[in-house]
């Protein structure tokens, strides 16, 4: 009868407290107990330096990772407004646009939409972004939306950690993603083949239900919340103010 | 229990007592995020540089650390080697981290260090653990590359990206979903078992040509 090679005198099979190196003197099966207190002062010595080990790291890592964040965002947004002249960025304070944050915010985490501009100063777009639990994480996408056309101009996914194969297709499928171009507003998702043919369906993927259930109700609760703010304000009046007269580029104005 | 030199504990988790081929340990990364070769080796890298410094860290302060807490002090090591290679591949290599996911921070509950630590660095002197981790980190980062390689071809007909078969490929794109996972290691964990059954097999009839006895692993080697 064969048997599997014995690995009862691996030195790695000695997982019982207390043995001692090989070769070593033998250590009492029985140790005394160490004081609370000396324990207590370990683990939290311990835990002080580690976290003062990260918090070097971070301060490292951080500036490059919102660095990279940043030319994501900028790139998705020529993407989902079809490359655009420039780009500016506003804020969404109190139900109306603004150049600045609103008091208290920083930059980075407050509301904003970004207006894509064609080369002669012609409102294409609003780039919005927007962010729901999908099936495992949240899924953070970033669309393009035209509010005179009401229409979508492209959807990309910025973030998500959907399952791969099935639920990352929202972003490796680009059939889906296809989808959203010029879908008018309000999205409604259907299986594919179940379409009736209307300008604002979207074939959800089959077996990332789901996943693209969540992307088709980001950008449909972002649509309803800023619909009131980016009717009302004017894209064209918006433009002309911030590259209109004394010239100087405002603020939140990146060119492209 | 016999002592080991150092030569042996370095060469040893490399190959004879590889973490994943024949310990089973780590399979949770070996299997998520091996469907391409340079997730394999990012992942391994990232493993190899939390297991080789918490090995350190414990080896050195093995007199300090109370038994009582010792588990949890491990943890506190690797979870913070964990969180520096998290921020690091961050930073440098954001689309990997990306592709990589949660399972950097997973990297903390991966037994194969936690084994580490509690079976051989706690016991043993810096230099021998430190020889320990960097053997166990290379075996773990073969079997990735293995992992890796066979499913990026066979899924994707391609290797770190480059296409390797043109346009006629049809790639088998299970290799790269989750039960290709599982049929890979199947089948590199079948080749496995079969060579070493072999040689098992052959220094049998060669030592015992009229016996049944079976030489341990020792003499295997």
């Amino acid at each position: 009868m064969k048997e599997l090679p014995q690995v009862a005198d691996d030195p790695r099979a000695e997982l019982e407290p207390g043995g001692g190196p090989p070769g070593g003197p033998p250590q009492p099966p029985e140790r005394p107990p160490t004081s609370s207190a000396r324990l207590i002062t370990t683990l939290a010595t311990a835990g002080a330096l580690a976290g003062l080990v990260i918090v070097l790291v971070f301060g490292w890592a951080n500036p490059r990772i919102q660095a990279y964040r940043a030319m994501v965002l900028r790139e998705a947004i020529q993407e989902v407004l079809h490359s655009p002249e420039s780009v500016q960025t506003w804020y969404v304070v109190d139900g109306a646009l603004s150049e600045t944050p609103p008091a208290g915010a920083d930059t980075i985490t407050a509301e904003k939409v970004h207006l894509g501009m064609d080369g002669d100063g012609q409102p294409i777009g609003y780039a919005i972004t927007g962010q729901e639990p999908g099936f495992q994480d949240f899924i953070l996408v970033i669309f393009g939306y035209d509010p005179d056309a009401g229409r979508v101009l492209a959807m990309k996914v910025l973030e998500s950690k959907e399952t791969p194969g099935l639920g990352d297709k929202i972003y490796k499928d680009s059939a889906f993603v296809a989808e959203f171009e010029q879908a008018a507003s309000p999205l409604e998702g259907v299986k594919i083949g179940a379409g009736t043919g209307s300008e604002n369906e979207v074939d959800m993927i089959t077996g990332a239900t789901i996943s693209s259930r969540t992307v088709i109700g980001i950008i449909n609760h972002r649509i309803e919340a800023l619909e009131p703010v980016l009717s009302s304000a004017d894209p064209a009046a918006t433009a002309a103010s911030a590259t209109g007269a004394g010239g100087a580029p405002k603020p939140g104005e990146s060119g492209s | 229990m016999r002592a080991t030199t150092p030569t042996q504990d370095l060469i040893r988790g490399i190959w004879k007592e590889n973490p994943v081929l024949v310990q089973l340990l780590g399979l949770c990364p070996a299997l998520a995020v091996t469907n391409t070769v340079a997730n394999s080796l990012a992942m391994g890298i990232a493993t190899f540089f939390v297991l080789v410094g918490s090995s350190l860290l414990v080896s050195m302060f093995k007199k300090v650390i109370p038994h009582e807490v010792r588990i949890s002090a491990y943890i506190l090591i690797i979870a913070t080697f964990v969180t520096i290679a998290d921020l690091v591949l961050a930073a440098v290599v954001p689309l990997i981290h990306k592709e990589l996911g949660a399972f950097i921070a997973l990297i903390v509950v991966n037994c194969m260090i936690l084994g580490r630590q509690e079976a051989f660095a706690s016991k043993r002197p810096i230099g021998r653990s430190l020889l320990d981790a960097v053997g166990t980190g290379t075996g773990f980062m073969i079997a990735m590359l293995m992992m890796g390689t066979f499913r990026e071809v066979l899924g994707n007909g391609s290797i770190l990206g480059i296409s390797l078969f043109g346009d006629g490929f049809e790639p088998w794109v299970i290799f790269i979903l989750p039960p290709g996972g599982f049929l890979t290691l199947g089948f590199i964990l079948l080749a496995f078992g079969w060579w070493q059954e072999r040689k098992l097999e052959s220094i049998r009839v060669r030592q015992w040509p009229h016996g049944v006895a079976t030489p341990s692993r020792e003499e295997a080697a």
